[in-house]
Formats: structure tokens, C-alpha cells, sequence
């Protein structure tokens, strides 16, 4: 059984800073990590490997993105591909999903498994829209996975107010929730161990579809007018010391907490 | 001996302080009564939550003239029962005199109220790329619980303890009197060090009201490794030769795999790795990445390859922080969730004399037929070994107790060691310490006296 598990190189600090005059989020390439949400992917792919089995990370980026597929190998993954082009610079959600599922393409594997959302970008629709460019089945929301048995894998998929249990047909692609796995750490032995790691490259010429107005700015049909960071909303209420149980009980029932 | 406190002396104090920061009686609750270990006990007979030096200094004025006893208390968060009324009287609550009241960053110094939490002062450094480097593992815990314990925590190994973090203390005295001891200066060598005295003295010799704490540049840098051995001896042997390679970690913590479980348990998370029965997980920073990699790449191969780590793993973001370093911190919840009852040993030997006493408690425990996880701070040898009641009676555990603590403690002065590395002698470890001292303990009743003539600040603590 093959495994992709797609990862991205997204700046270290959580807190994007956003250039008040251009709109444009200010990434800092210096300072990069691994999208930790891409972390329990790559556990579900590292749990569900058997003998036999290969476990490939795969991303999109500059070639500066080698060092986030390194720490995946660091991790225990096999192998790493760095889909990289001049051409595909500038991908909005869909470019970037086309590229991947042209990469995946050529890897033909039997599922991909994807991290709920970046850090970053935050659309939480990469996973859907490649599944959707390969033709095959996406299932979100992934909090469990029982197993891979004669071509089905079967797993909980949370709704938040529903949990499914669904089985599905190989190939597909998942995209799991933190609740999943603690993701394991990287092992500075594995990486001396393996000493330098060849990547594999794959560039605009080794996909099937080689227009380039497919990919990069020029496929990106999405305009965008302002980026700017979420609004994080804090709410500070004075309970009367008297009644401050009461007060708090009627906030976590209001939120449906309780 | 003491005078009772009575109905006359609640009026009086409401003469001076408001009525609403006030409890008397039947309304304090058996929560102020105790700290977070069994072993001490007592009941105030009056809290009272302060606001200001000015009304620590007028209950004390009161306390002297009629010879009541007076307990200082902060979150409570203590093990040993120094924050305990043994001779009931008056308790001073420390908890709302919680503002931080200037920022020199020209002297790099930040000045605090007593009652200011651990997780306060590191929240409000976070952003002006500062740092107050003691890192005691109870964060809820009050700045000025902190100093009177000189608490250590997990940076110590590097940074220091608390002591050498505070420039200036402002105390009121047993008798009400206000003086300032230390200062904002870097060098001080004007008469007796009492700024140092103090730090340590468990609310027994004055009680600090306001402390001015030294900063360090943050470092911008760091990283953790969590490594694994196969033995918690093999683990611990190796801290010695980590100190000698000269690449100095900020924090050298050793744990075993029981007490990782019982983190999970507590934490409902997992941890990133149980699969080995021992670790030690290693801090370093620096201002430098490069800096700070080439010491930790120094420190890893050593370990590969010298002393029998079975891996390194690399702990280098917040997330991969917040999964090792928040199960580290819930330890001693953890355990205590794992027994019915427990009580602690706190020694601190030379460190390379660590992996001898734990070996040595393996013995004792088995002596003994009980259970005694421990972890602690491999790096500058303070241990916190937990004596669990589990199924045993309570006569039975009293017993244990005292027959573990003998053999704990005197292996420890074997060895060169100390009572309390970090949490005290308050009133549970008062013995044990007192039998360490020899003549010592003359010099220090002496030290008490002139502070405290009439004995009524914390009586019958430490000393």
C-alpha cells in the first residue's frame, strides 16, 4: 500500500502579521515550521503503514520547502517530493489543489492523507478539492481510523454534532482532526542515521497537463481584495459575586457548553 | 503563651481594614486551613486580605501589642505547611495585592506585589522580549510564595533560583515597622546581605510586601530534547557527563515512563512517545539558532553515542513544546491522582550523586513495600521523590513515613546533600532539618529572635 500525506511550510509564529498598506501577510522564510495541523496526518499515515508499505510526504513550495519534507522523514516518513515550478507561484486554493492532484498523480498512491487546515492560508479546502480533481472519494473530519481491510478503510468521521462511521474505498483521501494521534516527534538519530536525503523533484514538465494557465496566479481564478487576520473576539463580563455560579452556569448552558 | 483571638480584636481589625476583605469564623472555609500536602493543619482564626504594605504594617502593629500569632499566606500552593496557622490567630492573604507596578527597562528590573502568580509575570514578559527566569513547575503560585521559599524550578541549571533574581524586597517587620532590604543595584556589599536572608526564610523573619525582580534578555532561541534510555539509572547516569561537555542546557529533567502515564491520565493527552521506561528531557537557548544548534547537536551525539540514549528527539515548536512540557508540569498533580495519599522528600545532592539516590530509593521502597515515583531536576540534582499511602492504613503510612524520611534523609547528608532543594522545611521537614544543623541551628534561632523577638510572625516553622 502506497500513502501520500500532504504537508506545507508555514511560518513559525501563529500570528500572522499583515501589511497594513498592500494587504499581503508578511511571511518571514527564515523562520518556518511544519503546519502542525500536517503533523497527525503524518501520524495516521505512519500508524496505518504496515511491512511493505510506503509512506511518502509530499508539498508544494520553494525549494526552501525541502527542509519541512525532512522533518517529516525525520519523522519516519520514507520519502519526500517537493513539487516545485516557478509556474505554479502565486496558487489560490484551486491551482494549488490541481498541482497536488497532478503530483498525486504520479505517485498513484492508495490513500493521501491531509491535515485538517494550514496555519496560514486556514481554508481547510486543499484536501477536498484534490480529491475531487483525482475522482475519488474525500472524507473530513477524521478522528479515528479503524483499518485498511481488503481495499476498504474504515474510520469516524465527527461532525460535531454526529459521528459517522464510514467505510470507504481505496483510493480515497482523509483529512484527520488533532484529535486523532499525539503526532510523534522528530528523531535526531533517524536523521543521522539516514545522513543526506535525496528529494524527489517534480516540476511543470513531469505532470500530465503541462499547460501552464492551469497553474500558479494564471489558474487562480480567486481575486483577493484584503487579507487580514481573523478578529479574535474576547468577551469580559463582571459576575455579581452573589450570583456567580448562577452567572456562569447561564453563559455554558446559553453556549451550549452544558 | 499566645493571646486568643477574640470577638474584640475581629472588631478592632475592622477598624482598619473593610469589612469585605474580611473573614472571620465560621466563614473561613477548611480551604485556608491546610496547603496542598496532608501532614500540617490549623485553623486561622481571622483572614484578612490585604491591599497595601501600609495595612500589612498596621495588623502587624496590632499583632505585636497584644501577641497574637500571624500566618502570610499566598495561593496556598506550599508543601510543607509553612502557610499553615498553627496557633490559629491571624492569616494575611497576599492574593489581591496582585499588581505589577513598573517596568525599568533601564535598570531591567520589574517591580511586583506579593500576590502576583508565577504565570502572571511571565504572561506580562512575553511580548517585551524579557524574561524572569526562575521557572518553578507551579505556575498558579504567588511571586512572594516564591521568594520565601527560594523557589528553583526547571531553568536552574543555567539561570539560578529565585534568590538571584530578586534586587529588593520592601518587608514589614513582626512589629509593623516598613524597611526596604537590597536595591536596584547590580553590586551590593553594604553591610549583611539580608535581601538574601529573607528569600528562603518561609515567612518566618518579615513579610514581603513588594519585591523588585532582576530580567534577563529573552533568549530568542530554543529547544527541547526529549531522550530516551532504556534504565532511569542510565538516564540520570548521563547528566553528569552533559554538564562536563560545557554546552550548558537550561533544564535537565528526568522521568520515567509510570509517572509520563499518570500525566496522560490527568492531562486526558497523550504523550509524543511512552515507549521506553526512562527519559531525560533537555532545555537550550541562546540569542543564536546557530548557537543554540550547535549545542544541542553537541549534547545529542554525545548521548547517542557515549552514553547509551537509545534516540534524541527534537522538541522544536510550540506545539511539540506544549505536548512534552504540559504533561512535565502536571507531574506532582498526576501522581497524587494516582494514590489516596502521599507525602514528599525533596532532597538535593550533588548531582552527580543523582542516580545513586535513586537507586538507593528503589531499595527503600521495596524495604518498605510502598510505592515511591519520583522526577526531578537531574540537572542540578533536586530530586521530588513521592511516598504513596495507596491501601495502607493510616497508622501503617504514619509509620512508613517516618521510617522512608529517616533513610531518605540520611543517605542525602551521605552524600552531601540537603533537606529541601526547592519546596521548604515549613513545618513538615522542621525535624529533619533541625538535626542536620548543629550549631547551626543556635545561629539561626538567634537570626529569629532579632527579626521576630516575641516569636508571633509563623512560629514553629524552619527552625
Amino acid at each position: 500500500m502506497n500513502i501520500v500525506v500532504c504537508v506545507k511550510q508555514v511560518p513559525m509564529s501563529g500570528d500572522a502579521k499583515v501589511d497594513p498598506v498592500t494587504g499581503v501577510m508578511i511571511r518571514s522564510s527564515a523562520d518556518t515550521k511544519l503546519n502542525p495541523f500536517d503533523l497527525y496526518a503524518i501520524e495516521t499515515a505512519l500508524r496505518l503503514k504496515k511491512e511493505g508499505d510506503k509512506v511518502v510526504a509530499l508539498t508544494m513550495g520553494p525549494p526552501s520547502a525541502a527542509a519541512a519534507l525532512e522533518e517529516c522523514i525525520a519523522m519516519g516518513i520514507d520519502d519526500g517530493i517537493l513539487v516545485t515550478d516557478r509556474a505554479f507561484a502565486g496558487a489560490d486554493v484551486l491551482a494549488t489543489s490541481y498541482t497536488l492532484s497532478q503530483a498525486i498523480r504520479r505517485v498513484n498512491p492508495d490513500i493521501i492523507i491531509c491535515g485538517k487546515q494550514t496555519t496560514d492560508g486556514d481554508t481547510a479546502q486543499v484536501g477536498a478539492e484534490i480529491s475531487e480533481f483525482l475522482g475519488i472519494p474525500c472524507v473530513s473530519n477524521v478522528d479515528d481510523v479503524a483499518g485498511v481491510k481488503d481495499g476498504y478503510i474504515t474510520m469516524t468521521s465527527n461532525l460535531g454534532d454526529v459521528e459517522e462511521t464510514v467505510k470507504v474505498k481505496l483510493p480515497c483521501l482523509i483529512s484527520v482532526e488533532k484529535e486523532i494521534y499525539t503526532p510523534r516527534l522528530p528523531s535526531y538519530k533517524r536523521k543521522k542515521d539516514l545522513g543526506k536525503i535525496e528529494l524527489k523533484t517534480l516540476t511543470l514538465q513531469d505532470f500530465i497537463d503541462k499547460d501552464p494557465n492551469n497553474y500558479g496566479l494564471k489558474g487562480s481564478p480567486t481575486q483577493v481584495e484584503r487579507i487580514f487576520p481573523p478578529e479574535v473576539k474576547v468577551e469580559k463580563l463582571a459576575l455579581d459575586k452573589a450570583d456567580a455560579a448562577g452567572g456562569i452556569y447561564k453563559i455554558l448552558k446559553d453556549k451550549k457548553f452544558i | 503563651m499566645y493571646k486568643k483571638f477574640e470577638k474584640a480584636d475581629y472588631e478592632n481589625i475592622l477598624k482598619f481594614i473593610s469589612k469585605d476583605r474580611v473573614y472571620y469564623g465560621e466563614e473561613i472555609t477548611e480551604d485556608y486551613c491546610h496547603d496542598e500536602l496532608g501532614g500540617a493543619y490549623g485553623k486561622p482564626d481571622i483572614i484578612i486580605f490585604v491591599k497595601s504594605t501600609e495595612e500589612v504594617s498596621a495588623i502587624m502593629k496590632y499583632a505585636y501589642a497584644n501577641n497574637i500569632p500571624v500566618v502570610v499566606r499566598g495561593s496556598g500552593t506550599g508543601l510543607v505547611g509553612a502557610a499553615v496557622a498553627l496557633y490559629n490567630g491571624i492569616m494575611i492573604c497576599t492574593t489581591m495585592m496582585n499588581n505589577i507596578l513598573e517596568l525599568d527597562e533601564k535598570n531591567l528590573t520589574l517591580t511586583v506585589e506579593p500576590g502576583v502568580l508565577l504565570l502572571e509575570i511571565n504572561k506580562y514578559l512575553e511580548d517585551k522580549n524579557l524574561l524572569y527566569p526562575p521557572d518553578p513547575g507551579e505556575k498558579s503560585a504567588t511571586i512572594a510564595g516564591n521568594i520565601s521559599t527560594n523557589a528553583g524550578g526547571m531553568r536552574a541549571v543555567k539561570y539560578g533560583v529565585t534568590r538571584d533574581y530578586v534586587r529588593e524586597l520592601t518587608l514589614v517587620l513582626p512589629n509593623g515597622e516598613i524597611t526596604k532590604v537590597g536595591g536596584k543595584t547590580v553590586k551590593d556589599c553594604s553591610g549583611y546581605d539580608l535581601k538574601n536572608l529573607i528569600c528562603g526564610s518561609e515567612g518566618t523573619l518579615a513579610i514581603v510586601t513588594e519585591a523588585v525582580l532582576k530580567l534577563v534578555p529573552k533568549p530568542m532561541h530554543s529547544i527541547s530534547l526529549l531522550v530516551p534510555f532504556d534504565t532511569l539509572e542510565g538516564a540520570i547516569e548521563s547528566v553528569p557527563s552533559i554538564i562536563a561537555s560545557r554546552a550548558i542546557p537550561t533544564a535537565i529533567e528526568f522521568m520515567e515512563r509510570e509517572t509520563i502515564l499518570f500525566a496522560e491520565e490527568y492531562n486526558g493527552k497523550k504523550f509524543p512517545d511512552t515507549s521506553y521506561p526512562a527519559y531525560i528531557l533537555m532545555t537550550f537557548d541562546g540569542s543564536t539558532k546557530a548557537g543554540v544548534l550547535a549545542d544541542y547537536e553537541y549534547v545529542a551525539d554525545l548521548v547517542l553515542k557515549e552514553l547509551g540514549a537509545k534516540d534524541v528527539f527534537i522538541v522544536d515548536t510550540d506545539e511539540r513544546n506544549e505536548m512534552v512540557w504540559t504533561a512535565r508540569g502536571v507531574f506532582l498533580e498526576a501522581i497524587k491522582g494516582s494514590t489516596t495519599e502521599m507525602d514528599e522528600c525533596d532532597v538535593v545532592v550533588p548531582r552527580d550523586k543523582v542516580a545513586a539516590f535513586i537507586k538507593y530509593t528503589y531499595e527503600v521502597s521495596e524495604k518498605y513495600g510502598v510505592r515511591m515515583p519520583s522526577f526531578g531536576h537531574a540537572g542540578d540534582g533536586n530530586l521530588h521523590i513521592y511516598i504513596c499511602k495507596d491501601e495502607l492504613t493510616d497508622q501503617a503510612f504514619k509509620k512508613v513515613l517516618e521510617d522512608v524520611f529517616n533513610d531518605l534523609y540520611n543517605k542525602a547528608e551521605e552524600f552531601g546533600g540537603k533537606v529541601s532543594g526547592e519546596h521548604g522545611i515549613g513545618y513538615a521537614k522542621r525535624e529533619y532539618l533541625v538535626r542536620t544543623l548543629g550549631v547551626k541551628h543556635e545561629i539561626m534561632k538567634g537570626i529569629k529572635k532579632v527579626f521576630d523577638e516575641k516569636n508571633i510572625l509563623n512560629p514553629d516553622k524552619v527552625i
